[in-house]
């Protein structure tokens, strides 16, 4: 009896402790209408940084937390696609295209202090180009033959050939002090905020930085808090633990937030294409045909409704819709699966035929692979489903080859590029788009460049190089509180310092 | 109890006997974790996936990425790094990682600041809950209490953690708000208050799944120890029934349960990697399982090694306190040292 009665109190404390423990917990927020220029905003995101170092390589991370708002470019990259001027105030084009003049803007100043100076600048694009550099647009850039300090505010870069997409390129190169190390765990830029905190793949503080040249943020502090598992996410924004969702996974992880005044959801336009790419260099795949009724036998609409219901769209190409020679080609190769039959019999499969489906072990991947299954089987091919997990696929996909067909998401724009390398993962091997694509590049105007990429994106989807599925939605949520953040999202950039809370 | 002679035997023979359990037990411990290391290194390296390739990303060309693989290393016969990564771990250097740089081992110290206390805390409950009601589950096993906590802890088995911390979320923090959803303070442990509350949740997770296990095998072992003849002979003697349980059944009960408490013990390091998930705590499993999909190697292999070496730590120590607790042990398992002695006395 006496046991039983020590046991109830000690069951009964714990209650009373974790009862009086909680009650420190609850805190409101105080609204008012008027916007709250000392307020700190936290971020949820599934994209730690792997490095602070954004030319280590997997910057997709430190992209978001770091582009524009602790290092800036000479040109600024907007959301919407356009190009503004950065560090640099006003650059000039030789006749031949080959040289480029930067003016530096002065007044401006480090984090530590110093000012900006043309020497930073070069350092700066040295260093993209450097041995160590994994930088995603490094072969892009590699079109650079020298950077030349000029005076203090005066930066000349010599290209090898022309290059349409030079000033575009260069929105990639962050300006970094002249000399600037350890940068895997420190920073000295030039933007609105500097780092204040950092715990690898736990959470990132930036906090706005007074002295800086341009506007002030409209906040005081950002907190980066990054997740492995988008349902905490969403707990966490349910329960005010932060401010918005910088990227949504899935129309599940929205369900909690549709319909309530509290939060406030954006669809934008992201650059992340869904690719169902075939393995061109391996039979049945090396006949155009075949891709074609492959291609012809799926139904994107239904893919894409199954993967992200009524978000998202669909694009036809290998082109998101902020690129200049963006076209809609979704009537290319359109779902027909009468077509698709007729094509494969031409083909000489008219009793279809197998292959294997290389598709990363992610939700959407994976739902895209059942969808895809389901729909070629009515024209009588077999898929088999072999899931890999994301990191294998580098492996067995990307180096290897050895695959016949596989999913992958892209998340850069002016990408279109890689279906003039025959040596790419796909395998596509087209001499005219090869030269249309060396065409683009030392093309004499913008409309030539255009009219020549938009050639290539017809062509590869006529072939139907890979089968194109759909656009991936740039989806956000925030507490409705919180405005002044872009509902477009480009190479996962996430500009901060117009967002308000009030 | 004692003055009959086998009691005399044992104090005799009870710490040489201990101590050349213990060293031999040290040396298979030693051993085992060499062996560990060598299977856990080779066998992550066997695993399709390179961080290189990761870190170069899609737009790499093969130049690149053959750089990237110089710069981490991973391009040096395997042999090497694997001597590289052992003779480091001896002087105490756990490597970097791959990709923030970083030393693995203050970044693991720094997790494990957050996972230790949110798996010691889940297992002090789950004992402090566990003995109690096991105790109480197996003395009134016919009566309601008792019929209630087994069907209760059976239920608990069958519960997986993640599930019950999601419904635990769910009503603790989304709909009742008394504790934040997940996550721990960016700032650590420097607001206490702060910090244990966001354990709070977490911990109840792991302790009601842990505790379940517990209660059934306290139950079982006290239930097993009490039809022994040693208790009937001891209430016999004259013992009141608490007595006997108390003198003779705790005691005897408790071997098999030092057993199950240490592979409890690991459980709850390795529960931890579920629930972090769960609820968002930036500990050590968050950072196995980050690693893990960037093929982050150095910290996957450290992080996997320390897990490992802890639990046969454990598994040691265990064995050890079942000696201690229980002397039958001490001579069956060690039985020819004290033969060889008998006989030779008897010469």
């Amino acid at each position: 009896m006496k046991r039983a009665r020590t046991l109830a109190i000690v069951l009964i404390s714990f209650t009373v402790f974790i009862a009086l423990a909680s009650a420190g917990g609850k805190a409101e927020a105080d609204k008012s209408g008027k916007v709250d220029t000392n307020a700190t905003i936290t971020v949820g995101s599934t994209y730690p940084p792997v490095s602070l170092n954004e030319i280590g390589g997997g910057s997709q991370g430190i992209t978001e937390a770091f582009y524009r708002n602790v290092y800036e470019p000479l040109l600024n990259l907007e959301d919407n696609g356009a190009i503004t001027d950065g560090l640099s105030n006003g650059h000039e084009i030789s006749k031949d295209g080959l040289s480029y003049t930067f003016k530096i803007r002065s007044g401006v100043k480090f984090h530590d202090g110093s000012p900006l100076t043309a020497s930073d600048v070069k350092f700066s694009f040295d260093r993209v180009l450097s041995k160590d550099s994994n930088s995603a647009r490094k072969t892009d850039l590699s079109v650079i033959d020298k950077t030349e300090v000029v005076d203090d505010h005066t930066v000349v870069i010599t290209l090898k050939q022309k290059a349409q997409s030079f000033l575009y390129f260069s929105t990639y190169v962050w300006i970094h002090k002249d000399g600037a190390a350890n940068l895997e765990a420190s920073e000295n830029g030039t933007g609105p905020y500097t780092l204040a905190d950092y715990q690898a793949g736990t959470s990132l503080t930036l906090v706005r930085n007074d002295q800086y040249w341009g506007q002030a943020p409209k906040n005081k502090k950002v907190i980066f808090k990054y997740f492995t598992s988008s349902t905490a996410e969403s707990n966490a924004l349910t329960s005010g633990q932060i401010d918005i969702i910088t990227n949504v996974d899935s129309p599940e992880q929205l369900a909690a937030f549709k319909g309530n005044p509290k939060f406030t959801i954006t669809e934008g336009k992201s650059t992340t294409k869904q690719v169902f790419a075939f393995n061109d260099t391996r039979k049945p795949f090396t006949d155009v045909r075949v891709r074609q009724a492959i291609s012809r036998g799926v139904d994107k609409a239904a893919v894409l409704k199954a993967t992200w219901d009524t978000y998202g769209r669909l694009i036809g190409s290998f082109v998101p819709p902020q690129d200049p020679w963006f076209e809609d080609l979704s009537s290319v190769n359109a779902y027909d699966p009468v077509s698709a039959k007729k094509l494969l019999a031409d083909a000489g499969y008219p009793n279809g035929f197998t292959f294997e489906l290389v598709t990363p072990s992610t939700e959407i991947h994976q739902l895209s692979a059942q969808a895809i299954k389901a729909d070629l089987a009515k024209i009588g091919v077999t898929v088999t489903i072999k899931l890999v997990d994301p990191s294998a696929w580098y492996e067995i996909v990307f180096k290897n080859r050895d695959y016949d067909a596989t999913l992958q998401e892209h998340v850069n724009d002016r990408d279109l590029i890689w279906y003039g390398n025959p040596n790419f993962y796909w395998g596509y091997d087209n001499p005219s788009v090869q030269q249309w694509v060396k065409d683009a590049q030392a093309a004499d105007t913008p409309q030539e460049q255009v009219a020549d990429y938009k050639k290539i994106a017809k062509t590869i989807a006529e072939e139907a190089a890979s089968s194109w599925l759909y656009l991936y939605p740039q989806l956000r949520v925030s507490a409705s509180n919180v405005t002044g953040y872009s509902a477009d999202g480009k190479n996962s950039a996430f500009y901060l310092a117009k967002i308000e809370k009030r | 109890m004692t003055g009959r002679l086998p009691g005399l035997q044992q104090a005799v023979y009870n710490r040489p006997v201990l101590f050349l359990y213990a060293s031999r037990r040290i040396l298979l411990l030693a051993l085992a974790a060499f062996m560990a290391s060598s299977a856990l290194f080779f066998l992550l390296r066997i695993l399709p996936g390179d961080a290189a390739l990761n870190m170069a990303g899609l737009e790499a060309t093969p130049e690149q990425i053959q750089a990237t693989r110089h710069r981490l290393g991973t391009d040096r016969p395997l042999v090497m790094q694997y001597g590289a990564w052992i003779a480091g771990m001896a002087g105490g250097d756990f490597g970097i990682s791959y990709f923030n740089k970083l030393p693995v081992s203050r970044e693991i110290g720094r997790r494990l600041a957050v996972t230790l206390p949110l798996s010691l805390l889940a297992f002090a409950l789950a004992t402090l809950i566990s003995f109690p009601v096991g105790i109480l589950a197996a003395t009134r096993r016919r009566s309601p209490v008792g019929i209630a906590v087994s069907a209760l802890s059976s239920v608990g088995v069958a519960v997986p953690v993640f599930w019950a911390g999601i419904i635990l979320v769910w009503l603790f923090a989304l709909k009742a708000r008394l504790f934040p959803a997940g996550g721990f303070p960016t700032d650590g442990w420097a607001d206490p208050g702060a910090a244990l509350l966001s354990l709070v949740l977490p911990v109840v997770t792991i302790a009601i799944v842990m505790s379940s296990t517990l209660i059934r095998y306290v139950r079982s072992a006290i239930l097993d120890v009490l039809a022994q003849d040693y208790i009937r002979t001891a209430r016999a003697l004259g013992y009141s029934a608490r007595r006997a349980r108390w003198r003779h059944g705790v005691r005897n009960a408790a071997v098999p349960v030092v057993s199950i408490m240490s592979i409890e013990l690991s459980t709850s390091l390795l529960g931890a990697v579920v629930v972090e998930n769960v609820f968002a705590i930036p500990g050590l499993g968050a950072m196995l399982l980050e690693g893990v999909k960037t093929r982050d190697l150095p910290v996957v292999q450290d992080i996997v090694f320390m897990i490992t070496f802890f639990v046969l730590f454990i598994g040691f120590i265990a064995d050890m306190a079942q000696r201690i607790i229980d002397p039958r042990l001490r001579r069956g398992k060690a039985a020819e040292i004290p033969v060889e002695e008998e006989s030779a006395a008897r010469e």
